[in-house]
């Protein structure tokens, strides 16, 4: 196989057993790799309504067929499990240098079954594959973790791990790698805490087989220009990273705050994009083989690492009201070193603020912090908690909807099938609720980003208090985005980058045949084998809503102002573009047309 | 009539962040543009109260006006 190393690595926790079975070429085919390949393989092995965080959930690492390739930032690689948060299917995505790093090893993925019976971690030095006993990491930060483990390991390997919140079953927990990048969404780290499992350390030093490498270079050579002649990809994020969002998103009205009760964070400058690369941005941290290189490294008095992301920033900022910039970078680094969800705690905090405004927490909880909104001590104060299930942290370490729900008010948690959302107000951006409502991983920007249209006019401008049109771009968008992620590729080259593009790169690096039209039927093929796992979990149609203040509410001040999400008057044709029925149950005819059963 | 205008990312260099700008009557968003020294093509997002605006849109009194080069995230 060419783009493929043509092997899975699997490694049974609870006996001990580790083998090497070959890629199945037809499956490579339909599925691509990363996220659809993983989620095709995962879906076909384990049962749909298993306890994801028993030993009889998978958890797949998996690459793409151009990861470790010389493509523009081909070194991401999926987490793909069954979510303690969401009963859904999980994929969470990372990048940095680990991925491409499992490539070279000679795998294309390693699925974990099972459950050690004390802690371990497993070394992988290309054939060679150990598991190791982990009594001295377990308890450990994530940069401890690292240290240890740099020490012991082969020269120039790459680090993966989960902090103390994976040990400690945090259904927002992250599986964390190359000390700051993250799988964050979706509790992904507690699947690898369940398993007993504390890291995985990767050193490979094979090549990448490509089928065709002189049409490569020249495929590389294009998209590479594409990237950085592009104003996104080539000057707005190299400059700002992500967080340049921050004020846009700010000024359209659209910047939830105070856990979605406003619309409109008064002091966003004070934590924007450019307030972080004008004071606390020390350094540009990219990840493998990426042109754009919008990860940062910032540094204040207290603290210094990778981050803060623009959702970050939006979670521990304006969604809990603050301005504060260092401590947002702070409340970032304790996530890293915890192992925790950025987005998912952040917004978590905002809940138990807005729980605590209306009188749901008591002082006995509080535990010497407050749960103001505002107050960016709380917010530092609360991510520690969390990391280490201390007190009411306890409790809002499985996440905002549980939280609300034991109070008896869960629709105080701004989620989608418990998982919460990111920094962007729905009411105010139509097919960006849409996009909301149905990702099949619960509130998640990153399975159809509309705010590229919406907001950025990327591709083109769309009005974004309209429904027309809204259910075509949401379904191009989620079917376009599950082939990037099933490639390896950063979703970020998509700024400057067509399906005709990733169908010539693919094409390229495996030989196969991949034209536009292909790239899209296959990222249908994916949404709808997610999709099916999920109803077979139990997550049915009911799920593919928004919460009730998004829907009944209207944002009461700023440019979006009345505005409701109107997912009413979008969903019945979502799903018929799907070729789903008017419930959302994909058809038997659209089964037959994508050859799934 | 004064139209606010807010600059942002690197629309910012060598300007303030944000400005009071005199104008004469039926001033266009063109016009806020030339008094700025701003090439139209470096502008990708405009906004006018935070509303989608026009190169050649006319501005009233109080208008806020928001420009910034092209930027994305996520």
């Amino acid at each position: 196989m060419f783009g493929y190393q043509g092997n899975i690595l699997r490694i049974n926790l609870s006996t001990g057993k580790v083998g090497v079975e070959k890629l199945d070429e037809k499956l490579a085919k339909d599925y691509v790799g990363g996220r659809g390949l993983a989620t095709k393989i995962f879906a076909d092995e384990v049962d749909a309504l298993v306890d994801a965080l028993s030993p009889a959930n998978k958890l797949i690492m998996a690459t793409g067929p151009l990861s470790g390739t010389p493509t523009p930032t081909g070194g991401r690689y999926m987490v793909v499990t069954k979510s303690p948060l969401t009963d859904t299917i999980a994929s969470s995505n990372s990048g940095g240098y680990w991925g491409a790093e499992l490539k070279f090893a000679g795998y294309d993925m390693i699925i974990v079954e099972g459950k050690a019976n004390k802690p371990v971690y497993i070394q992988i030095e290309d054939d060679n594959v150990e598991i190791k006993d982990a009594a001295h990491l377990w308890g450990k930060l994530v940069s401890e973790t690292t240290d240890i483990l740099e020490k012991d390991a082969p020269e120039k390997a790459r680090i993966l791990t989960i902090g103390p919140a994976g040990e400690k079953l945090s259904r927002i927990a992250a599986i964390m790698n190359d000390r700051f990048r993250a799988a964050g969404r979706s509790g992904v780290g507690a699947v690898m805490g369940s398993k007993n499992l504390k890291a995985i350390v990767v050193r490979g030093t094979k090549k990448v087989p490509i089928a065709d490498p002189e049409k490569l270079k020249e495929v590389v050579k294009d998209c590479t220009k594409k990237i950085r002649e592009n104003g996104v990809t080539g000057e707005g994020l190299p400059t700002y990273g992500t967080a340049v969002l921050v004020n846009i998103i700010n000024e359209n009205g659209v910047f939830p705050t105070n856990n979605f009760q406003l619309s409109q964070f008064a002091e966003a400058d004070a934590i924007s994009g450019e307030t972080l690369a004008e004071k606390y941005l020390t350094k540009k941290d990219p990840c493998y083989r990426c042109p754009i290189g919008c990860g940062r490294y910032c540094k204040t008095d207290k603290v210094e690492g990778g981050g803060p992301e623009y959702e970050t920033i939006w979670a521990f900022g304006g969604d809990c009201g603050v301005s504060d910039m260092p401590a947002v970078i702070e409340a970032n680094f304790w996530c890293n070193e915890y192992g925790l969800d950025t987005i998912s705690t952040g917004t978590t905090i905002a809940a138990a603020m807005e729980l605590r405004q209306r009188g749901f927490i008591k002082d006995h909880e509080m535990d010497g912090l407050s749960l103001e909104f505002g107050d960016a001590e709380a917010v530092v104060g609360w991510t520690k908690k969390m990391g280490m299930r201390e007190g009411l942290g306890d409790k809002m370490a499985d996440g905002s909807y549980r939280l609300a729900e034991s109070h008896g008010i869960p629709e105080l948690s701004m989620s989608v099938k418990k998982q919460e959302m990111p920094a962007y107000d729905p009411r105010g951006i139509q097919g960006q609720g849409l996009s909301y409502a149905t990702s099949n991983r619960g509130g998640c920007h990153v399975r159809g980003y509309l705010i590229s249209p919406e907001i950025l006019g990327l591709p083109e401008k769309l009005d974004r208090f309209t429904l027309k049109g809204k259910p075509e771009w949401t379904k191009i968008f989620q079917d376009l985005t599950a082939f990037i992620d099933s490639t390896g590729l950063c979703l970020f080259t998509s700024f400057a980058m067509g399906a005709e593009d990733y169908g010539n790169m693919v094409q390229a690096a495996t030989g196969m045949e991949w034209s536009a039209e292909e790239v899209l039927k296959a990222g249908d093929r994916i949404w709808n084998i997610e999709k099916l796992f999920n109803l077979a979990s139990g997550v049915g149609p009911d799920q593919d809503t928004l919460p009730p203040r998004l829907l009944k509410e209207p944002i009461g001040e700023g440019p979006s102002v009345g505005e409701v999400t109107r997912l009413d008057g979008m969903l019945d044709d979502y799903y018929s573009l799907r070729g789903w029925d008017e419930n959302g149950i994909p058809t038997q005819a659209k089964k037959d047309e994508l050859g799934i059963e | 009539m004064d139209i606010k205008v807010r600059l942002f990312a690197t629309l910012r260099e060598g300007r303030s962040k944000e400005l009071m700008l005199q104008l004469e009557e039926t001033p266009s968003v063109e016009k806020v543009l030339t008094e700025l020294e701003i090439d139209e093509r470096d502008v990708a997002i405009l906004l006018i109260n935070g509303r989608d605006g026009a190169i050649d849109q006319i501005l009233t009194e109080g208008d806020v006006v928001s420009l910034f080069p092209p930027v994305g995230g996520g």
